[in-house]
This record gives structure tokens, C-alpha cells and sequence, in this order.
């Protein structure tokens, strides 16, 4: 099945891309391509995506009013929680992984991944899990309804049947990343080309190989938060159970000891993206290279020591809360010194605006917005008014949809020329952007208002003069929907029909290895590792552009 | 395919650090614990009684309102409440106060109390001297019984706390062969708890709800 790439007769021209794959559907399910891979793990996201925000769309339309018109309660419940675990386990960090497998091997002059035969299982734990988690709302009692948090005792005592269901697929979801990771860091390691130094990598590289590292120490916490949840539910002990000398408060800080890393990993590789696109439409090298990958590097560490800033409100002393309110804003030196590099690389550059620039620049601007509403989160006092109020919810829309999610989309926009051979229609990807970038904002920006007003996060029913900025928020929340309609078309007509490009480099000042390859990408490439000049001429941060 | 062996030995050091990982997790429990126990964060402080020294020094500059409460588990069928609310306390001094718990089922009762102390801080200073929650408590079928709490705030509580909140909450404990209703009893651990759990599973006085 495997076939070692050795073996194959390479040839650089495009169309023997053609002579690479096995035929038929049974190609998808043995691949071991990175490629392949890549394309797998990138639908399989883009279809949570579509499946998480149907579920938004219901939260936005019983929020539209108040009162309780379209939905139960408990059924609201179900919808926020699973839209969350969704669009975090289901959505993110599988289009984060699919676009690593893609671009990583080719970033570092590597023919495949280093592990390819687990990185096919990685992929397929995933359908698998994705369907089970999904399949909960239609078992007896409904599916997981405690948040995407997953509180004790909320999920251990009152949870319903279906609870088991769910931490199973968290398992899945917990193995299938930490393979991800092992074979990322590995192949990064070992793969790269001889003559690359680890400072010669492209920042996406540094990215993701800081990421895998986050993934792998903190996952394995989930799944041990999971563990005890299911032992607590079924085997009688009590580890969130006070009756049993446990304590409900230590889930809190076992789950945000995974939690807050979490939240990096889904936001460091889009850190590694911007990185790529900007210096490409502003035709200068990365400003601050070197201070990009220690911010990063730092950022990571901290990640570990500030998860209690989740929790200010459960009754920690002064102390503690100085602590992590202190150790929390200082996270925020690092991510400045990202905005900053951005920034500075922007200017005086020749910028043009072509499509995966606007994405790049609007996750600058609304990425930092986020940023700043969680400085205001992260100061104790503050945050005893904020916590659990629409405002959170703002904050990590903020960081999360116009940061992570955009720099997924600016991704595609960027390489997908370089995947398919073929160019999107320019035009209607620029309808979508001002479609949808708009949108957002009218979905997102009242619901600081919102927050700051009082009113709670995670009801399906609030009281009445929080009616105007629900209803402008709901109608944000369908433009923004069905903005993904008019994407899904854009995706689906460059693949099948998009004018076809010759040029191996895309975009006309792209720097990287990438850009060296015959357009589309070959099935198989860089079988022989690009030489040290190549590799230096190639940078898209040393030299000119 | 040299490269492939570099690839083995790597994966398997890189697969330690989850697994190692997946241990931390459960270590956090007994860490998370201790440092509950020692530093009193989290109102648990310690269950073991506290011998008071001969002269131990009053703080007459101020006094430290305690309130006491008593919270209902839901499957536990004995009522309990404090006689006394509320008071105004001088740090060092020590008081005795009473709690009464009537059993107004047909059935003999055994319940372990847990106690919590708010805010956080003072979890440490709180000592008993005396208190129920120190042993299993067994109820007889109609019993009314007055359960003395002697305590003392030591002085080195922060100035900058004035209200002390005491609350209790019992916990039915699973009828056993032998009487222990006088055995000491520290708050069961975690594993002690389960597999005292899993012994009496076959009871059903288990409150926990389970479809
Ligand atoms: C300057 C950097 C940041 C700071 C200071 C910060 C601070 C905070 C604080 C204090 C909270 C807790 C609010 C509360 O519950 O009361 C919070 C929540 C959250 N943050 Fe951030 N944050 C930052 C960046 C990010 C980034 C980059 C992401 C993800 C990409 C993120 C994702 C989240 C999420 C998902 C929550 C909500 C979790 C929940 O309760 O459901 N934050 N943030
Ligand atoms: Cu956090």
C-alpha cells in the first residue's frame, strides 16, 4: 500500500502530477501523501465549519428576540456547547493540520512527512470522532448541553447518557492530534532540508513545530480531565465529587491547565500564515524575524502558568489573583511584538491588495481588538463584572473567528492557486471578503455592548433591554452565515473551473520553497532537497524581495 | 532509509512527553490537595483538631463576626442548623456554639460533615477545638441531638477580614456491617473513597444520580 517515495520516477513536469495517485475513492482512505492528507484533514474541517455554524445560526435566531420562540432550553444548550467543541476540536485545529501537512513539507524542501503511515490514521480518527460527538444529539436525554467547558458537576453528576458518548470522542480527538503533532515535530526535525537551518525556516514553520509542542503537552491533560470524568461517572470515584473528598474547583484548573495552551495552539499557526502572506504583498522581508520566533517561543511558555485567569471568580485569594493577572497582561508583550512586526513590515512597502492580503490585514486589525478586550479581561478587578457575560463571548469571537478562522480562509486564498493549478474568481473573492468582514463586525462588535450591559453568556432568553444589539447581532450573525455559501462556491468553481495557471510562482514577489515547484503542486516533490543558495534566495525573511 | 531509524527513536522519546503528561494530570490531584490543605485555599484547611496552648494571645483590638450555616445535601435526609447565627468573636479567644440535627426519617442515619470555611484566607486560622465533623455522626430514627463546635480565630488572621463564614454540608456515608459511627475519620481521599464506593455499590443508599 505504502508506496516510499523512492521508488517513484519524479518528474517536475505538472502533468505527471496526474501519474502520482492511485485511482478511485479507495486513494482517500489508504493515502499516505501529505497532500492527500492535507486535502482530507482541509474538507473534513470545512464541513464542521458548515455543520458548526448551522448550529450558530440557530443560537443567533432564538437570540433574535426575547423570549423563548423557536427552541427548548435544554436543545439551546446542546447547540452552544456542541457549537463550541465543534468548532474548536472540529473546525480549527484540523484546518490548522490539514494546512500544515500541505505546506510544511514543502516550506522545508521535504518529500513527505516523516511518519506518513500514522499521519493517514491521524486523519481518520477524525471522521470517526466527529460523527460520534454529533451523534449525541439524537440519543435519549440529547446530547452534551454544559458548555464547551464541560464543567463538573455539570457533566459528571446532572450530565446526560450521551456524556459517554462524548468523552469518547474527546479521546479520538486527543489521540488524533497528539499523532498530528508527533509527526509534525518530527518531520520538521528530521525531514528538513540538510542545508536549512532551524533559523532559515519560515515563520508558518516555527509556528506549527511550537504549536506541536503546546499539542503534545497539553492535550494529554484533556484527555486526563476526560479520564477522571468517566471514572467519576461510571466507576465510582470521586474526583469532582465533594461527597467523595473530591472538589469540583479542581476540574476548573485541571481543564484550563489544557484550556489556556489550547486557545494558543488554534492562534500561533495563524500567526505563522500572516507571517507568510504579508511580506508577499508588501514586497519587503519579514520585519523582526528573529524576535517573531522567541515572541512565539515565549508566548508558549507562558501559556502554562496564566489558566487561572479563567477562574477569578472562584473565590482565589488576593494573591493569586495578582499573580495571574500580572502573569496574563504579560502575554501580551510578546503578542504586541507580533502586531508591531506586522505593522512595521507593511510599511513603506509596496502593498497591493490582492485577495489573501485583505484577509491578512483585517485578522491584524480585528485580531488585535480581541487582544485588547482580553487585556481588559485579564485585569481581576475587571473581570468580575465581565466574567460570564456576552462580553467573553466578544473577546474570543474576536480572537478566534476574525483572528484564527480568517487566517484559515487567508490561507486557502494565498495557496490554493498552488495546490490546484487553478486561480479563484478575484472578484467575487472580493465580494466575499467586504461581505463578510463586514458581517462580522456587525455580529460581533455588539455584543461588547452586550457584555458590558450585563447581560450573561449562554441563555436562550434575556431581559428586554438587551433586545436592540441581540437583534443587530442575529442579523450580523445570517450575513456573516451565509457569507460561507458564497466561499463554498468560490472554493468549489476554482477547483473544477478556475482560469489555469502556468507560473510557478503565484504571486508575483512570493518568497519560499513552495513557490518553486511546477504549479499545481506535484504528487510528489522535492525528492532531491534544495541546495543552501536556493534555500537562502528563496527566504521571505532575509534579503530582497 | 537511514533517515527512517532517526524518525523510530525520535517518535518514541516524543510519545513519553504525552504520555508523562496524561500522568501530570492525575498528579495534579494529590498536588492540588496538598496545596489546598496547607495553604487553606479553597476554605478546606485541615479536619484534625487543635489543641490550644495555655496562653495563647488575644487581639482585643477588633472583633471577627462568624456566621455559621449549614447546607442540605440533596440525599440527605437529616435537617441540621446552627442555635446560634451568627456572633462577634475576639481573635484568640475560643467559643462554643451548637449545631442540632434532627432525623425526622424511620431509619438509623450516618453521615460524615464537611466543613468550609469562607473567604479562603481564613481557612488556616479557623481551629476547632471541638466539632462533630471530626467523626462519623450516626442518627437514630427520630433523634433530635445537639453537636457542640468549639473554635478559635487565632490573631494572625489579616486584619483586613472582619466576616468569617462556617458552613457545614453532610454526607450520607453507605450503612456498614460494623458500627463505626465513633471511628476517627479524616475526609476520605479520593481511591479510599472509591473503593469504599465500589465495596458498597450493591447499597442503595448512593445519592449520586445516575440515569
Ligand atoms: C492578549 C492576549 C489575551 C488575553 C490577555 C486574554 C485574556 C482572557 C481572559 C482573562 C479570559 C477569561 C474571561 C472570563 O471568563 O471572565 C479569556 C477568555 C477566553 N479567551 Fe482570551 N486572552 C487573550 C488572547 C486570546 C487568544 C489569542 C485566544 C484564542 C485564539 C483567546 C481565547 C479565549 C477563549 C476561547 C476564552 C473563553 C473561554 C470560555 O470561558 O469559554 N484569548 N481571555
Ligand atoms: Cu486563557
Amino acid at each position: 500500500m505504502a508506496t516510499t517515495t523512492s521508488d517513484v520516477q519524479i518528474d517536475i513536469d505538472a502533468h505527471d502530477a496526474h501519474h502520482g495517485p492511485e485511482k478511485g475513492l479507495l486513494r482517500w482512505v489508504k493515502t499516505t501523501n501529505h497532500k492527500d492528507i492535507g486535502t482530507l484533514y482541509l474538507w473534513f474541517a470545512f464541513t464542521m465549519l458548515l455543520i458548526g455554524g448551522a448550529m450558530a445560526m440557530v443560537i443567533r435566531a432564538e437570540l433574535f428576540q426575547p423570549g423563548l420562540q423557536l427552541v427548548e432550553p435544554q436543545f439551546f444548550n446542546q447547540m452552544t456547547t456542541l457549537h463550541g467543541l465543534i468548532m474548536v476540536f472540529g473546525a480549527i485545529m484540523p484546518a490548522f493540520v490539514g494546512l500544515a501537512n500541505w505546506q510544511i513539507p514543502l516550506m522545508i524542501g521535504a518529500p513527505d512527512m516523516a511518519l506518513p503511515r500514522m499521519n493517514n490514521w491521524s486523519f481518520w480518527i477524525l471522521p470517526f470522532a466527529g460523527v460520534m460527538l454529533l451523534s449525541t444529539l439524537f440519543m435519549k436525554g440529547g446530547g452534551p448541553a454544559f458548555g464547551w467547558t464541560f464543567y463538573a458537576p455539570l457533566s459528571t453528576t446532572f450530565a446526560p447518557e450521551s456524556t459517554d458518548f462524548f468523552i469518547f470522542a474527546i479521546h479520538m480527538l486527543g489521540f488524533s492530534s497528539i499523532m498530528g503533532a508527533i509527526n509534525i515535530i518530527a518531520t520538521v526535525m528530521n525531514m528538513r532540508a540538510p542545508d536549512m537551518k532551524l533559523m532559515d525556516m519560515p515563520l508558518f514553520v516555527w509556528t506549527w513545530l511550537i504549536t506541536a509542542f503546546l499539542l503534545i503537552a497539553a492535550m494529554p491533560v484533556l484527555a486526563g480531565a476526560v479520564t477522571m470524568m468517566l471514572t467519576d461517572r461510571n466507576f465510582g470515584t470521586s474526583f469532582f465529587d465533594a461527597a467523595g473528598g473530591g472538589d469540583p474547583v479542581m476540574f476548573q484548573h485541571i481543564f484550563w491547565f489544557f484550556g489556556h495552551p489550547e486557545v494558543y495552539i488554534m492562534i500561533l499557526p495563524a500567526f505563522g500564515v500572516i507571517s507568510q502572506i504579508i511580506p508577499t504583498f508588501a514586497r519587503k522581508p519579514l520585519f523582526g524575524y528573529s524576535s517573531m520566533v522567541y515572541a512565539t517561543a515565549s508566548i508558549a511558555l507562558l501559556s502554562f502558568v496564566v489558566w487561572a485567569h479563567h477562574m477569578f471568580l472562584t473565590g482565589m485569594p488576593i494573591a493569586g489573583q495578582m499573580y495571574f493577572m500580572y502573569a496574563t497582561i504579560m502575554i501580551s508583550v510578546p503578542t504586541g511584538v507580533k502586531v508591531f512586526n506586522w505593522v512595521t513590515t507593511m510599511w513603506r512597502g509596496s502593498l497591493t491588495f490582492e485577495t489573501p492580503m485583505l484577509w491578512a490585514i483585517a485578522f491584524v486589525i480585528l485580531f488585535t481588538i480581541g487582544g485588547f478586550s482580553g487585556l481588559m479581561l485579564g485585569i481581576a478587578p475587571a473581570d468580575i463584572q465581565y466574567h460570564d457575560t456576552y462580553f467573553v463571548v466578544a473577546h474570543f469571537h474576536y480572537v478566534l473567528v476574525t483572528g484564527a478562522l480568517f487566517s484559515i480562509i487567508a490561507a486557502v486564498y494565498y495557496w490554493l492557486p498552488k495546490w490546484c493549478g487553478r486561480m479563484y474568481n478575484e472578484k467575487l473573492a472580493r465580494i466575499h471578503f467586504w461581505w463578510a468582514v463586514i458581517s462580522v463586525n456587525v455580529l460581533f462588535f455588539p455584543q461588547h455592548f452586550l457584555g458590558l450591559a450585563g447581560m450573561p453568556r449562554r441563555i436562550p432568553d434575556y431581559a428586554t433591554q438587551f433586545a436592540d444589539f441581540n437583534m443587530i447581532s442575529s442579523i450580523g450573525g445570517f450575513a456573516f452565515g451565509s457569507s460561507f455559501l458564497l466561499l463554498t462556491y468560490i472554493i468549489v468553481s476554482c477547483i473544477r473551473s478556475g482560469e489555469p495557471i502556468e507560473d510557478e510562482r503565484v504571486w508575483e514577489s512570493a518568497k519560499g520553497l513552495e513557490w518553486t515547484v511546477a504549479t499545481p503542486a506535484p504528487y510528489h516533490t522535492f525528492n532531491e532537497p534544495p541546495q543552501k543558495d536556493k534555500i537562502l534566495s528563496e527566504s521571505s525573511h532575509v534579503g530582497a524581495h | 532509509m537511514k533517515q527512517n531509524n532517526i524518525n523510530r527513536g525520535f517518535w518514541i522519546k516524543l510519545g513519553l512527553v504525552p504520555i508523562g503528561m496524561f500522568a501530570f494530570a492525575f498528579a495534579l490531584v494529590p498536588l492540588y490537595n496538598v496545596f489546598c490543605n496547607v495553604t487553606g485555599l479553597n476554605g478546606r484547611g485541615s479536619n484534625e483538631q487543635y489543641i490550644p496552648s495555655s496562653k495563647t494571645d488575644l487581639d482585643m483590638n477588633r472583633r471577627v463576626t462568624v456566621s455559621f450555616l449549614a447546607a442540605q445535601s440533596p440525599g440527605f435526609p437529616v435537617k441540621l442548623y446552627p442555635k446560634t447565627k451568627m456572633m462577634d468573636v475576639i481573635p484568640g479567644k475560643m467559643y462554643t456554639i451548637k449545631y442540632v440535627a434532627e432525623n425526622h426519617t424511620a431509619n438509623e442515619v450516618t453521615g460524615q460533615a464537611v466543613h468550609s470555611v469562607a473567604p479562603g484566607e481564613a481557612a488556616q486560622y479557623f481551629k476547632k477545638v471541638e466539632c462533630f465533623c471530626f467523626t462519623r455522626q450516626m442518627f437514630k430514627p427520630g433523634q433530635v441531638k445537639e453537636m457542640p463546635v468549639s473554635f478559635i480565630i487565632q490573631p494572625a488572621l489579616d486584619k483586613s477580614v472582619r466576616d468569617v463564614t462556617l458552613s457545614y454540608n453532610f454526607f450520607r456515608i453507605p450503612d456498614e456491617k460494623q458500627n463505626q459511627g465513633s471511628q476517627q475519620l479524616q475526609q476520605p481521599g479520593v481511591l479510599k473513597g472509591a473503593l469504599k464506593k465500589m465495596l458498597n455499590s450493591s447499597d442503595s443508599v448512593q445519592n449520586k444520580k445516575k440515569g
